[in-house]
């Protein structure tokens, strides 16, 4: 059984629909990622979960228990809030004893589970200090610590690492897996950050307009999106738009608009072989291109050729921006392997791309 | 190196005009004024009130013609004790009828739609707009033996054979009229704080088990006792000194300090002891404030 069940949630705010009859189920233990531009309703469904909002219509179930008309207090889950709301008037160690003390916990066994807490999010030096004399990262940990003292069945994260600079990011997400490995408490978390939800998660719901678009793990939300909003939102994308000409036993032929024809295998989900006439969309990650100032495609391969009309210097890749002959403008990445050379084609400069057959995810209509 | 000096009195000159008005304004009418006040209240009355000079001829020599007597009778005579201690508890009445009443009505203004508060805040200051004696003496018809309120309370008072009160006239009405006149120095301090609070704390506090009562408690409460103490010593210290409530609404068993204090610049043309008088009213004052600090920090420990 699922510990958290969310079935057909709707909630509406005046004519707007903020969460859509969304349905999705959550496992134990479970690092679960709720990712989609600003706006698309995530902080709705999360408030909703942790009890500050209730669904206008649908069940939220929690270990098998419908949680309508249960109080936030009185639910077993806790939210990392995205401004850490430390409660300023009280030390780190008050703040992390409040929810054991709000538990009635006896009094000789806070102390142990507070310094057990601080030792878990490493910050067992500063429990006599106050919110405001601590960093980004310690208020972070700190609000961590205090929501995950009395081991809550689930623990909720609205963009905990908005507020933090890149690297200290990295760091805290780096921490953050390991935390969850650690206490086993499942995690549900919002960002808006694709690059996030892909390295945190074991499975992410991507979010657009109060739907969920796609719920899966990341490589198949990266790899295989199922459309061309959760294509285009996760990572970077060609998009490349085209018209079945002939279908055969395992590929089939496409006319890409503004790049000429192509064979694609089909869409590796639903494994619909495409009829001829049909409209579709091929998904084609930057760095599943190569590219080179001449090349003979492999048999295996489709190829088309352009020039280079500017390139993006990344330091561990370079991404080649290329106009196709044809017309099409398309995205191709190379990574920087080689010493001391930062470029290998200039602006201008006449290129040919070449992708595997297989390396494309056809998206039907 | 050289020319910082000369840079420092520049910035120092340049600041003169703005920080000597209120210096001089300070200096002039609250330092000067208490250095008279000290000084009198150890001289002796003048013969027709007044004070008597400070420096006599005595036996060919000019001397200082000063005395502690007034601080002594201030101090040891007990029906000043008593007044003081009267006057000390109604203050204490009062502050706390304040803070009770004031603290939901500044959390319900503090935590209304934003485009109500500064009405609901020109409604709390709205009776300033009336003169102070006119919204007394409304309060003597209000508590007047004809109005119905007193009819009211003495009918049920004589349904269950109790004598009929006074309702005017009495410590009942003092302690009204010094609450009614107060509350808003009350409400705006603790309005001006709860303001400020970070809803998202209480969400936090709930989230983490806490109900209505403790999230009161444990977070909104500590975080206004800024405001508290502040409202409580705007209420407090002038209640204290208060001395027109209780002469229009106290009669003569309810007078306060303040009242004796007044009298003796006036009708007893004691200036001296009225000095005195003063500043041991000040002394207490000052107890109150450390013992409400002392208090405070009491309460802080035991919160942790
Ligand atoms: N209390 C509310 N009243 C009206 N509209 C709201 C309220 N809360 C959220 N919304 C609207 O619902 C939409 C989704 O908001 P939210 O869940 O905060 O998005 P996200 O967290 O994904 O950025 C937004 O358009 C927001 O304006
Ligand atoms: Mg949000």
């Amino acid at each position: 059984m699922a510990l958290l069940e969310i079935r057909n949630v709707s909630r509406r705010f005046g004519d707007f629909l903020a969460v859509d009859n969304v349905s999705l189920e959550v496992g134990a233990g479970e690092f679960f990622t709720l990712v989609g531009p600003s706006g698309c309703g995530k902080t709705t469904l999360l408030r909703m979960i942790a009890g500050f909002d209730q669904p206008d219509t649908g069940q939220i179930v929690l270990e098998g228990k419908n949680l309508e008309g249960t109080p936030p207090e009185a639910r077993n889950v806790h939210t990392v809030f995205q401004s850490y709301a430390l409660f300023p008037h009280m030390t780190v160690e008050q703040n992390i004893a409040f929810p054991l003390r709000m538990a009635k916990t006896a009094d000789d066994q806070i102390k142990p589970r507070v310094a057990e807490a601080l030792e878990d999010v490493r910050l067992a030096d500063k429990g006599k200090r106050y919110p405001h004399e601590l960093s980004g990262g310690q208020r972070q940990r700190v609000a961590l610590a205090r929501a995950l003292v009395n081991r809550p069945k689930l623990l909720l994260l609205d963009e905990p690492l908005a507020a933090l600079d890149a690297k200290l990011k990295e760091q805290m997400q780096l921490e953050l897996i390991e935390l969850q490995r650690e206490v086993g408490v499942t995690f549900i978390y919002v960002t808006h950050d694709q690059g996030e939800a892909l390295a945190l998660s074991h499975r992410i719901a991507v979010m657009n307009h109060g739907i969920i678009e796609q719920l899966d793990e990341p490589s198949k939300v990266y790899g295989f999106p199922k459309n061309r909003f959760v294509a285009d939102f996760i990572g970077t994308c060609n998009l490349w738009e085209g018209t079945v000409t002939s279908a055969g036993e395992r590929d089939f032929v496409l006319d890409l608009d503004g790049i000429g024809t192509a064979r694609a295998i089909p869409n590796t989900t639903t494994k619909a072989m495409p009829q001829p006439g049909q409209r579709g969309c091929l998904t084609l990650r930057p760095e599943k291109l190569r590219i080179a100032a001449d090349l003979a495609p492999l048999p295996e391969e489709n190829s088309a050729a352009g020039k280079v009309h500017d390139f993006l210097y990344l330091g561990d890749v370079t991404i080649y921006i290329v106009n196709l002959d044809q017309g099409a403008r398309i995205e191709a990445m190379l990574p920087n392997a080689a010493s001391g050379r930062t470029r290998f084609f200039e602006v201008g400069d006449p290129v040919k791309i070449a992708w595997r057959v297989d390396a494309g995810h056809f998206i039907d209509g | 190196m050289a020319n910082q000096p000369a840079a420092g009195l520049r910035a120092r000159m340049a600041r003169w005009p703005v920080t000597a008005p209120p210096t001089l304004y300070l200096v002039l009418f609250f330092l000067v004024p208490t250095l008279i006040m000290v000084l009198a209240s150890i001289q002796y009355p003048g013969e027709f009130g007044g004070l008597s000079p400070i420096l006599i001829e005595d036996q060919g020599h000019t001397r200082l013609d000063i005395t502690l007597e007034n601080y002594q009778r201030a101090v040891s005579e007990t029906i000043y004790l008593q007044l003081f201690l009267k006057s000390l508890w109604y203050a204490i009445v009062t502050t706390v009828l304040c803070l009770v009443l004031a603290y939901p009505l500044s959390m319900m203004i503090a935590r209304s739609n934003k485009k109500y508060r500064d009405l609901l805040l020109l409604l709390v200051i709205l009776p300033f707009w009336s003169n102070f004696l006119i919204r007394i003496y409304a309060w003597m018809i209000i508590l007047g033996p004809q109005a119905a309120l007193a009819k009211g309370v003495n009918a049920a008072l004589g349904a269950v054979g109790m004598e009929p009160v006074s309702l005017l006239f009495s410590p009942f009405a003092v302690i009204v009229g010094l609450v009614y006149v107060h509350l808003p120095f009350m409400i705006l301090p603790l309005y001006a704080n709860l303001e400020k609070h970070d809803p998202t704390l209480l969400d936090a506090a709930q989230d983490l088990g806490a109900n209505a009562w403790q999230r009161f408690w444990k977070v909104t409460f500590p975080l206004s006792l800024p405001g508290v103490y502040a409202g409580a010593a705007l209420v407090f210290i002038p209640a204290l000194g208060a001395f027109a409530v209780p002469d229009l609404l106290g009669g003569t068993d309810a007078i306060m300090i303040g009242n004796v204090i007044k009298e003796q610049f006036r009708e007893a043309r004691d200036w001296p002891f009225g000095a005195a008088l003063s500043f041991v009213l000040m002394a207490v004052a000052l107890l109150a404030a450390l013992a409400a600090a002392w208090a405070g920090k009491r309460y802080q420990q035991q919160a942790d």
